[in-house]
Parts: C-alpha cells; structure tokens; sequence
C-alpha cells in the first residue's frame, strides 16, 4: 500500500481513511437512494419501458447489427490509426526538413477539423473518384474519418513520449553504433509507447466513441444511430440512452482491460530496456496492489 | 526484445479486427445475396425513426405514411415490395445522396423548398402538412398567440425551431434536442410545454401504442410543408412516372387508406391530397 | 456562393463561432481544474480517493460525449430538476449544463494526461523530495506535478482542440454555437458539402493556431533531461 509518492499509511492514517471510507460510502448512498426515489416518482422505473430490452428483437433488429458496425469501423480505424500515427510522430521530428514540415502540416490540419465533418468529405471524395458500394461508402467514410483525426492525435502522443525520454538513451544507443532507424525502433518507440500508454489507451477509447458520429448526418447504422431507432418505437429515450451508456461502457473496459494485460506483458521484459523510469522499483513497491499509480498506469 | 513484443501485439489487434470485419462482411453478404434471387432492385430513401412516416420496426420491417407512398410509386414503376431495398437518408444527406445516385428517391418529410428545387428535382406534392404543437392532453393551447410565453421544443437546426425563433414565438423558451423522441421526453416530464414540428410527425408519434390519448394536437396551421418525392436533378421522366403513381394513388382510394392507417388514431385533420405541383405557399 | 452567411443574423456566422469559443474557455478551465484533482486522487495516498478517481475515469471516459450533454439535459435538468439557476431561461440552462457536461468528459482526459506526464518524471524526484521531508500533497504540486506538466503539454494541446471540436456536441441539447447554426443552414440551404467547408475552416482558424503554441510552448519549456 504504498508508492513513491507517499509514506506508507501509520496508524493515525490509517484511522484517518476508515472514517473517510465510511463517510463517503454513507453518502454514496444516499445519492443513490435519491437517484432511485426521483426516477420512481417520474416514472421513469416503470417496467414498460424496460421491457423491450428483455425481449430479443429490441436486440436483433437494433442495438447487436449497431454493435456490430460499431465494432467493425472502431477496428479498422484503429488497425490503421495506430502504425500510421506512429509514423507520422516520428516523421514529424525526423533531421530531414522534407519529412519533418509536411507531416507537421498533415497532423495540425487533419486534428483541426471537426471528424463529423472529415466523414462527410470522405464520402463525398469515395462517391467521385472510387467505386464502392453505396451501401459500404458509409463504413469507408467513418473509418477514413477517425483514421484522419486519430493518427494526427496519436503522432502528437508519440512524439511526446519519445521527447520525454531522457537523452541519454539516444546518446548511449548512437554510442554503440545504432543507426538511426534502430535508435528509434528498437530504443525510443517501445519506451515512449510503454510511457504513454494511458494517453494511447484513451485514444483508442475516443475512436469506439467517435464511430457515432458516422450515424449523424451518413446513416452509418452505427450503436448511436441504431438507439434513435429503437427509442422512436418503444417510446424509451431515457432507457435507451442508460442501455446504450451501458454498453460503451462495458464494451471500452473490456478495450482498456486487454490494454493493461497487453501493457503486463510488455513490462515483464523491462530489465533488457532498462529501467528508466524505475517502473520495475514502483513495482515492487506497489506489488501490484495499486495497480500502478505512479508507474505507467494499468486500468484497473 | 520490445519491438517484437509490440508487433505481436499489432497482430494481436489485427486479427481481432479482420474477425471483426469478416463478421460484418457476412452481413452484407447476405443483404447481396437476398437482392439477387429478386432481380433488379430499387433503393429508395426514408426516414428510419418516425412514427407514422419512416419507421424502421423491430420485426425489420418499415411502417408509415412514406414508406406506403414509396412501395406504391416502386409499384407503378413495376417493383415488386420485395425488390425494395430501404435506405436511411438523414436530412443533411438527402440533396448529396440524390446527387450521388444512391437511392432512386427519396419520400422523407423532405418539404419542397426553393433551395431544394435548385439541387433536386421534386414529384408531388404527395401531402400537405402545417408545422403545429403537440402539448399534453387539456393543456388549452390553441391560438399561435399564446406562445411566447411557452416552453417550446423542436429538433436542433430544423426550420420549424427556426420559424419559432424568427417568426412565430421569439420570445418564447425554446429547446431544441436532437430527436423529436427526446422532445417527448420533456413533454412527459413535464420541461417543456409543446412540441413543435409538421403536424404529419406529431400525429406520427401521438399515433404511437405508447402515447395513445396522452397528447393531442393543437391544430395550428404555422406554416405550410409540402412533402414532395425527391428525385435527381434533371430526371424528368422518373418525376413524370412518379406523378402518375402518386395521381393514380390519390384515385383508387390507396392515398386516404394510408392516411387513415397512419395518422388516424391522433384525430389528425389532414388535408385533402394536394394536386400534383400545386405548391401551397 | 456565400451570399448565404449573410442571411443569418441571430446568430451570426462570427456570433456562433464567439459561443464555441467561450464554451471552450469555460470548460476547458473547469475541466483543467478537475482533471489535476482527480489526477492527484489517483496517486492519493488515501484508497478511497484512488478508487473514486479510478472508477470515474473509466465510466465517463467510456460513454460517448453525446449521451453525456443530452443526459445534463433530459436526466440532470429535466429528471431531477438540476437546472443550474435558470429553470425559466432554455438559453442559458443550455449553456450551463453543457460546459458541465462538457467538463466532467474532458477532465477525465485530462486527468489521463496527467498520469501519463507523472510517469515521465524519474523515481528519483520523488524520493528526493520525500528524503527532504516533504508530505505527499507538496511531493506532488511542488515537485512532480510542474514537471508532469511540462512534459504533457503536447497530449494537453491534442485535449483542448478535442474539446473545441467537442463544444459541437452542445447542439444537441440546443446550444446556439457553430453547429447548430450549421444545421439550420444544411437544413436552409441544401448545400452540405459547401456549408461544411465553411465551418471546417472556421475550426481550422480556432484550432490550428492553438496547436501551434501549445507546440512551441512544449519545446520551450521541456524538461531537458
């Protein structure tokens, strides 16, 4: 129960944060009975209105197909946003003027624009120069889109964590006679990735989140989109819009909890990169209790 | 030693992500595979969450006064019901779809408008609707003076929310949401005093299981919306057939049907079918 | 082909754009403010503060910004009567209960910054300071937090331009900035693709400028190491 941060808790401490536990949980509570006494009396409990989501059409018709499009442009997005946002981070702090200047102008103008709008050139641009399938232009807009917009986000990640990084390593890796591609590759990026891991981690969650605003102006039937649909027939919004929360909500811990797993597994090598950020001493100290607070943060 | 472990996982992510569009690439499939056995299809686009004009139920099927005028126009122009296929257009993408060629037509309460006829060419008017309130049952709105001092609701950006803010009610309270299902949430609850939109959409929704005899129509005449059946710019021989279907239509009696079958249970006073290209002003 | 912007005088084109610009300021201030705090929960020495700070990051962080504005609205405001001191004015209401809306999302990106900046400062710091005497809170506002900052500010600029592109989610509960005034030209003019152009450029102008020196301001005051 500790880190670098603090001392572990003496008695009077610990003293100190029993009352305050109990204390909060006392007054969670009693918000939560309100929250539940308000709901009642407006009637938003009645069972009604809860029904359909027990019922397997409400399901089949709408929330899994929204789901399912959900899913598919949120991998896609994120297939191609993660190595191209790496690419660009790099690019944008490479020797070469020519590299550097259009990756800067490629990351500042594509993260200025609103996604919603980049969807809507996307399928434009799709309808005049390609030929998919109206019925697939849709999908291929939103994906273009969040590709756009998130590898610029995460290039600005990526060159954050690599800048954060002491000097040393890049001296001591030119030192042993690295060439340049290998200090980034093999020493800069796997450590500036592990550091920002959190950052990344909630960029991945924003591309799930932002597939929603394929369904607001394409018709992309995403789960956002699909929810507009089955309130308009069971007459629910309130209900529709808990269910729905719900299911984000389910659906980017189940992406954050493989991050943090997948994030164990690359810490476990951490003695070959050394320990520059003395991860591996927070870890001991934290025995994996604190599920890293101070080290690079696992979703707990 | 790192990088290795960072490009497994990159494969990791990948194969979880073509499961995924494997998945989806089976749905579509599937939708291709049902249209070829029925020979040519025609798409045609509708709204996908109104009551009583698109709606998309939760059997799959498509109910409302729309969808009827759609299949019958497909019908005259000799596709059966099930050479259907239903698109959603959202209201900003009715022009562009059009344009691109993604639907043959469009019937979604898309009012036939200067600005419009300049992008689209338009068949009908196939109904004459009137922007109108829907309040609570006995709440004894029913003059358009009344509203300034009311709590009004429409849906974000719509040119009846537009029309109370410069016309009818500046000075009234308006919200404006997303949806016209959130408006009658607030109905419900009781934040906001009417909602305000085409009195074919109220009777839409006051029509709806859930609402029956809760909510009534104010029976305003604010404006005038002619719904008319977007076709292509520059399409003059779809428009012409699709005015023949809608004529045919009004003639056999399939025109009042509809309405009754759509609006009926609200008490909607509807307007005799318009004549074909006389736009109400 | 922009006659049109002049049609529309409540609000104007600029008029719309000064109420993304001030729902941005003020959310983006609050939400700075909340996020350092809930930050600092996450490194809290007290359990109960760590577990709230955690559990609220990965439930708001989780739900999309659009459920959370309509849900100020349509739950906060219309379910349990939380109308911010304006019950009777639909404008300001709307206002306020976006830039909450707006706050409560953004900080947990913040607050996700923030960590990601307390990991770049080295183990070292803190143990200095802890050696000197320091207690947790100065450990933490005098020594790693000013360097978690500076080294965060990149990830912090890419927040504060979301969060500009976020105000937009206010027209749902029928905040009068840019897009909703969008909409209704779309609606108006049935010119998409022109009118978007328009208002792409209009975030282009509020936004690009704001990356920029957030840019140069990272590189002048990284922590060299």
């Amino acid at each position: 129960m500790t880190s670098v941060l603090y001392d572990a808790p003496g008695p009077r401490a610990k003293r100190r944060n029993v009352i305050l536990s109990v204390v909060f949980v006392a007054v969670l509570a009693l918000v939560l009975w309100w929250v539940y006494k308000t709901m009642d009396d407006k009637g938003q409990l009645e069972w009604s209105l809860w029904k359909p989501f027990t019922q397997s059409e409400a399901w089949t018709t709408y929330l899994l197909p929204g789901l399912a499009d959900t899913l598919k442009a949120a991998a896609l997005a994120m297939v191609i946003a993660l190595p191209l946002g790496a690419v660009l981070g790099i690019a944008r702090m490479s020797d070469h003027r020519w590299v550097r200047g259009p990756a800067a102008v490629v990351v500042e103008f594509f993260r200025a624009i609103p996604v919603l709008l980049l969807m809507l050139f996307a399928n434009e641009f799709f309808a005049r120069s390609t030929d998919v399938s109206s019925a697939d232009r849709p999908l291929y807009a939103v994906v273009t889109g969040l590709v756009l917009y998130n590898a610029s986000v995460l290039a600005e990640v990526v060159r954050a964590g690599i800048l954060s990084l002491p000097k040393g390593q890049s001296e001591a890796a030119q030192a042993i006679g690295l060439r340049k591609s290998q200090v980034m590759g093999s020493i800069l990026l796997p450590q500036a990735v592990t550091v920002m891991l959190p950052a990344i981690v909630s960029q991945l969650v924003v591309i799930v989140k932002d597939t929603a605003l394929g369904g607001v102006m394409l018709g992309f039937t995403e789960l956002l989109n699909s929810r507009g649909t089955l309130a308009a027939n069971y007459a629910n919004v309130v209900q529709s819009f808990i269910v729905v929360a719900i299911i984000y909500i389910v659906l980017n811990f189940l992406l954050t909890s493989f991050a943090s797993w997948l994030e164990g597994r690359l810490r476990r090598s951490k003695r070959s990169t050394g320990a520059v950020l003395g991860v591996d001493d927070v870890d001991e100290l934290n025995a994996g209790e604190v599920g890293g607070t101070f080290a690079t943060g696992a979703e707990k | 030693m790192k990088l290795r472990k960072v490009t497994a996982a990159t494969a990791t992510v990948f194969a979880l992500a073509l499961t995924a569009t494997a998945c989806g690439g089976d749905d579509g499939g599937d939708n291709n595979s049902s249209s070829g056995g029925g020979g040519d299809k025609i798409k045609i686009g509708i709204k996908y969450d109104q009551p009583g004009l698109g709606l998309k139920t939760p059997d799959g099927s498509f109910t409302g006064f729309d969808v009827d005028v759609a299949t019958y126009v497909a019908k005259e122009l000799g596709y059966k019901p099930d050479q259907i296929e239903w698109v959603e257009t959202k209201s900003a993408d009715r022009e562009n779809a059009l344009a691109r060629g993604d639907v043959k037509f469009i019937a979604a309460t898309y009012s036939i408008t200067d600005e419009r006829k300049e992008k689209v060419d338009f068949a009908g008017p196939y109904l004459l609707a009137h922007q109108d309130l829907l309040v609570k049952k006995g709440s004894g709105i029913s003059e358009a003076t009344d509203l300034n001092d009311k709590k009004l609701c429409s849906v974000t950006g719509s040119t009846s929310a537009q029309n109370v803010k410069k016309d009818f009610a500046p000075d009234a309270q308006l919200r404006e949401y997303g949806t016209y299902s959130e408006c009658i949430a607030g109905l419900q609850s009781g934040s906001v005093d009417a909602l305000t939109t085409d009195d074919s959409i109220l009777a839409g929704f006051a029509s709806q299981e859930q609402y029956k005899g809760k909510f009534e129509l104010a029976g305003l005449k604010l404006s005038n919306e002619n719904y008319g059946v977007g076709v292509k710019k520059g399409d003059t021989e779809t428009v012409n057939k699709i005015n023949d279907a809608l004529e045919k239509m009004v003639s056999d009696k399939s025109w009042e049907k509809a309405v009754e079958a759509n609006f009926g249970p609200a008490e909607y006073k509807n307007e005799p079918a318009p004549q074909i290209g006389n736009i109400v002003k | 082909m922009f006659d049109f912007i002049s049609d529309y005088d409540d609000p104007t084109l600029l008029g719309a754009f000064w109420m993304t610009v001030k729902l941005t300021v003020f959310s983006g201030v609050g939400s700075l403010i909340w996020g350092t705090l809930l930050a600092a929960m996450r490194v809290s020495p007290v359990p109960l503060m760590r577990w709230f700070g955690t559990v609220y990051v990965n439930i708001v962080r989780n739900i999309p910004l659009t459920v959370i504005i309509v849900f100020t609205s349509l739950g906060l405001a219309d379910i349990f009567g939380v109308t911010m001191g304006a019950p009777d004015d639909f404008a300001l209401q709307g206002f306020r209960l976006a830039v909450l809306g707006l706050i409560a999302y953004t900080a947990a990106f913040v607050c996700e910054a923030l960590r990601s900046g307390i990991n770049t400062v080295p183990v070292g710091q803190a143990e200095a300071a802890r050696a000197l005497g320091l207690n947790f809170t100065q450990v933490l506002s005098l020594i790693v937090l000013p360097q978690a900052f500076r080294s965060v500010i990149g990830p912090l600029a890419n927040v504060l331009i979301a969060l500009t592109k976020n105000t937009t989610v206010a027209a749902t509960i029928g905040v009068a900035e840019a897009a909703l005034l969008m909409k209704e030209m779309i609606e108006n003019e049935a010119q998409t693709l022109l009118i978007g152009a328009v208002f792409a450029f209009g975030f282009v102008v509020l936004t690009l400028p704001t990356g920029l020196f957030l840019n140069w301001l990272s590189k002048r005051l990284a922590v060299k190491r």
